[in-house]
């Protein structure tokens, strides 16, 4: 960012904080008139039309939200959004996002959120709308016609009688000074000229010619470079560094001890890099880690904090009536995010005030933890988001902001910190491991009348929020808590149904003091869950937990199917009563031609390649999007190899803001799924993470054979907007996982599905 | 420390830095480059690719001091925002990124084996992407660009 705005040059003056730009430039914020926001960033009031917006005298617009976007089209989608409900074209919308001097205080970009967010009759959407009913009321005044004779388009408001206006004219650099209005209309999906259409990601021009501004190309006058030195094991501890060691590197500024934080600062990249390779700390050794060939069993024996779901008070009587009870247990790893850019950020901490150039998805929390770090008060710092690469949750992103700010902080000089690649995977928050034990009774014809399911899923630190830098290893390791279990026993649920993270399947009814919010319809239900401690730092990974629920849920289902011997489409759809899940799972075996019959298939063959077809659906966390996925995979009986081969995808989001951003997130999130499906997770010996590098953590390659991959986009303009980035990924693991029962009569119920494990399937079943 | 001297995207640069420095140390922070970025450090991923001599190289562990005088191409050098190369656009026209971190890897690997091999088999161009890393998984919008670049070049 070459250009820094300073909080004072919003200080004075009047005028609506209007950003100029070139059609050709939508790189970095430079706002150069003068704004409302005279003091810290949580003054920027989301009550306030103008925090959001702003016109200026030739009718461009400035657009605020603190909803950012990592690669997932969120900044095409809100221009849309905005140029939509202003009747503007989107090269007249100028959108900044996530800085914490400007953007209005949205929390974190994350969860499936940012849709709901900002594109329903709140926030952003609603922002618009209201900009245009006041621009529309101006024109009425200024040119003396009722408003409901008006008409808007391409930012002039025209009368029949030929007057017109211009939005400019109107309210050009100038507050609008009212509040957002819960009543003004948004403008209906069957009018939208902009929204709803395959807009190519603006960003793509900038990525494929190497101009994009990423994170890791911030550059500021009289920046030096940082590096860390993180502890060889978890939980070890400094015992002491000889900074002698690094006294004769060329470019060394200063080695930066805080409690169990090491870092070091040179002039240059390489030499900082050189300091932290060559730098001696002892350390004291970490207390060790459980071993990862019993941590499964390990996790369920640990002490947890409880929470009951949903529990129908009948479901061991049902059980022990039941005509048949079947048991299964689940095992995912933990997964990283790994991102491919390890994580960088820069900080230029001074005396009263700092400013950190970073890739986080959470602007305003990352403020509170460098304040907290620094000691400089909350109206001191500004966080200003400059994208990394993409990074599905809680990476390594946040941390990074951190080391910069502590090393700046000492060495009074903006920091650029790089995290190597190792530093990477020791850094970040990893995607949590889980056990799920699920067991249904069934009737004499197959079908469900009790599910019984019971979840671990470890957890230690998470997102650092707004009160907790521990819970990120840079602010652990500098003095801060994280957070961490309170075991605690469950208590009865009461007031309404919570989802879980899709630890409630979606085949039941979900009844809660006498309200069903499930999406099924067995009635007997129970679903515990237990938080236990994890050994290393955890955070969500994209479709958190509610991944790694469904591919048990999803596998679990299809074992019910096989043993009623009813085809596993049909048989869902026994046990579904919520329309939308119903129709995805409809349209996606449409599309997929799926052949109805039980699984597996009869009289496959016993050696060489085998074929089969498996599905998943999910509610979204019940109501955020729900999606269905027909996979068909090849398994090579020899090499315990699998190879997709199809995907279909059908997907409900609501009205489709862009289907072409879509159909882009559909895609990568189902390869996504099949990458950690196959062959991602994490692995430690006795004291350390061995998985720190792209030899010892496996992802899939470009030069794959690929799968055909189909998206079946069910739009619905009536409903409430939902989250897409989420839901295709969620299905990969189960979807994949049921195609190879169908192909071979094997069920593989760990994450990864490695060929080793692949053939011991294989092997036990013969 | 030294005074070294690079020919990069039709230009010469001196730049003073220690000689065992990776040369995409110095396109990023010395020459302010944003084509190849760091990703790995290990010569594993990809992103930090640039051409030299028609060849896709890492420039994570190649030492500024082996470039010598070999002329280095960046992706900001194959073309501009205004005026792309046929593979840019190609990536344009599909759509193929999300994140965009990992685009020098993916393309100018692409183009190094496509500009010498024009009819590359679908194996081969799989085989030349197979250490190249994409964690978006862009992969089927990726492999149709490069298509279009094959078929556009013939």
């Amino acid at each position: 960012m070459k250009k820094e705005i300073s909080r004072r040059d919003f200080v004075k003056g009047t005028g609506a904080l209007v950003v100029f730009f070139s059609a050709a430039s939508f790189l970095g914020p430079f706002a150069v008139a003068q704004g409302p926001f005279d003091t810290h960033g949580s003054h920027i009031d989301p009550e306030k039309l103008d925090s959001w917006l702003a016109i200026a005298s030739d009718g461009t617009v400035t657009a605020y939200t603190g909803k950012c976007d990592f690669g997932q089209g969120m900044f095409t989608a809100q221009t849309q959004l905005v140029a939509e409900e202003l009747c503007i074209s989107m090269d007249k919308v100028k959108l900044i996002q996530c800085d914490t001097s400007m953007t209005p205080d949205q929390g974190t970009t994350s969860g499936s959120q940012s849709t709901p967010t900002n594109f329903n009759t709140r926030n952003l959407a609603q922002a618009a709308a209201t900009a245009r009913d006041a621009l529309v009321g101006m024109a009425a005044q200024k040119l003396g016609v009722p408003a409901d004779q008006l008409t808007i388009d391409n930012g002039v408001i025209h009368a029949d009688s030929g007057r017109r206006v211009s939005c400019g004219e109107l309210i050009g650099d100038k507050h609008f000074d009212i509040t957002v209005s819960p009543t003004a209309k948004r403008k209906l999906p069957s009018e939208w000229k902009i929204l709803g259409k395959p807009v190519p990601s603006m960003d793509m021009v900038g990525l494929a010619t190497g101009t994009f501004e990423f994170v890791h190309n911030v550059h500021v006058p009289g920046m030096v470079h940082g590096r860390v030195v993180r502890p060889p094991e978890i939980g070890s501890t400094v015992a002491n560094v000889d900074e002698k060691s690094v006294q004769r590197v060329p470019g060394m500024i200063k080695v930066v001890v805080r409690s169990n934080f090491v870092g070091v600062v040179a002039e240059k990249q390489w030499q900082a890099a050189q300091a932290a390779k060559d730098l001696k700390v002892t350390w004291k050794p970490g207390p060790g880690l459980p071993a990862q060939k019993d941590f499964y069993d390990y996790i369920r024996k640990q002490p947890s904090g409880e929470v009951m779901l949903v529990n129908s008070n009948d479901v061991d009587n049902k059980l022990k009536s039941a005509s048949r009870v079947l048991k299964a247990t689940y095992l995912h790893p933990y997964q990283a995010h790994g991102s491919i850019g390890s994580s960088c950020a820069v900080a230029d901490v001074q005396q009263r005030h700092a400013t950190v150039w970073s890739a986080t998805q959470s602007v305003y929390p990352t403020l509170h933890g460098v304040s907290a770090l620094t000691g400089l008060p909350l109206d001191s710092v500004r966080v200003i988001f400059v994208r990394g690469s993409g990074c599905y949750g809680l990476n390594a992103a946040d941390t990074v902001s951190y080391d910069a700010a502590l090393l700046s902080q000492v060495v009074h000089k903006p920091v650029r910190v790089q995290l190597t690649r190792h530093d990477e995977f020791v850094s970040e928050s990893y995607g949590s491991a889980c056990v799920i034990e699920e067991q249904a009774g069934v009737d004499a014809s197959g079908k469900i009348d009790v599910w019984d399911s019971e979840t671990w899923a470890v957890s230690f630190g998470g997102r650092p929020g707004y009160e907790r830098p521990g819970n990120v290893i840079t602010g652990m390791l500098a003095g801060f808590e994280p957070e961490t279990i309170t075991p605690q026993k469950w208590v009865a649920p009461t007031q309404e149904l919570r989802n879980g993270s899709n630890a409630v399947p979606p085949y039941m009814a979900g009844c809660v003091n006498g309200k069903c919010g499930g999406e099924g319809s067995i009635r007997s239900e129970r679903v515990l869950t237990h938080a236990v401690k994890s050994p290393f730092f955890t955070g969500p990974l994209r479709s958190p937990l509610r991944l790694q629920n469904t591919f048990a849920h999803e596998c679990f289902m299809d074992e019910l199917s096989a043993h009623a011997e009813v085809d596993p489409v049909v048989y869902r759809l026994q046990h579904l009563k919520e329309t939308r899940i119903i129709e995805v799972v409809k349209a996606a075996a449409k599309t997929a031609n799926w052949d109805t019959r039980p699984s597996p298939k009869r009289d496959t063959a016993r050696t060489g390649s085998v074929t089969g077809r498996g599905i998943a659906c999910v509610a979204y966390e019940g109501d955020n999007g729900y999606a269905a996925l027909v996979a068909e995979v090849e398994v090579n009986r020899s090499s315990g190899q699998i190879q997709a081969k199809r995907f279909v995808v059908a997907l409900d989001c609501g009205p489709i803001s862009n289907p072409e951003g879509l159909r882009n997130q559909i895609e990568g999130g189902v390869l996504q799924g099949m990458s950690r499906a196959l062959g991602e997770e994490i692995t430690w010996d006795d004291r350390k993470v061995t998985s720190t590098d792209w030899q010892s953590y496996t992802t899939l390659p470009l030069g794959i054979e690929l799968p055909v991959i189909e998206s079946v986009l069910i739009d619905r303009p009536a409903a409430k907007a939902a989250g897409a980035g989420e839901t295709a990924i969620t299905l990969a693991a189960a979807a994949i996982g049921n195609a190879i029962f169908d192909a071979t009569g094997a069920r593989i119920r760990e994450v990864p599905f490695t060929p080793d494990r692949v053939k011991a399937a294989l092997s036990s079943r013969e | 420390m030294a005074a070294i001297s690079l020919k990069v995207n039709g230009g010469v640069h001196t730049v003073d830095v220690d000689p065992e420095t990776p040369l995409l140390y110095v396109l990023s922070d010395e020459l302010q480059l944003r084509g190849p970025k760091f990703g790995c450090g290990l010569a594993q991923c990809g992103a930090c690719t640039v051409l030299i001599r028609r060849q896709a190289v890492r420039s994570c562990v190649m030492p500024v001091s082996a470039v010598k005088q070999q002329e280095v191409t960046t992706l900001e050098g194959l073309g501009t925002p205004e005026k792309p190369h046929a593979i840019q656009q190609a990536f344009i026209d599909e759509g193929a990124a999300q994140c965009g971190f990992c685009l020098s890897g993916v393309m100018l690997t692409a183009k190094a084996l496509l500009d010498e091999h024009p009819q590359a088999s679908n194996e081969e161009i799989r085989e030349a992407l197979s250490n190249v890393l994409c964690r978006c998984f862009a992969h089927t919008r990726m492999m149709r660009a490069i298509q279009r670049y094959q078929r556009g070049r013939a």
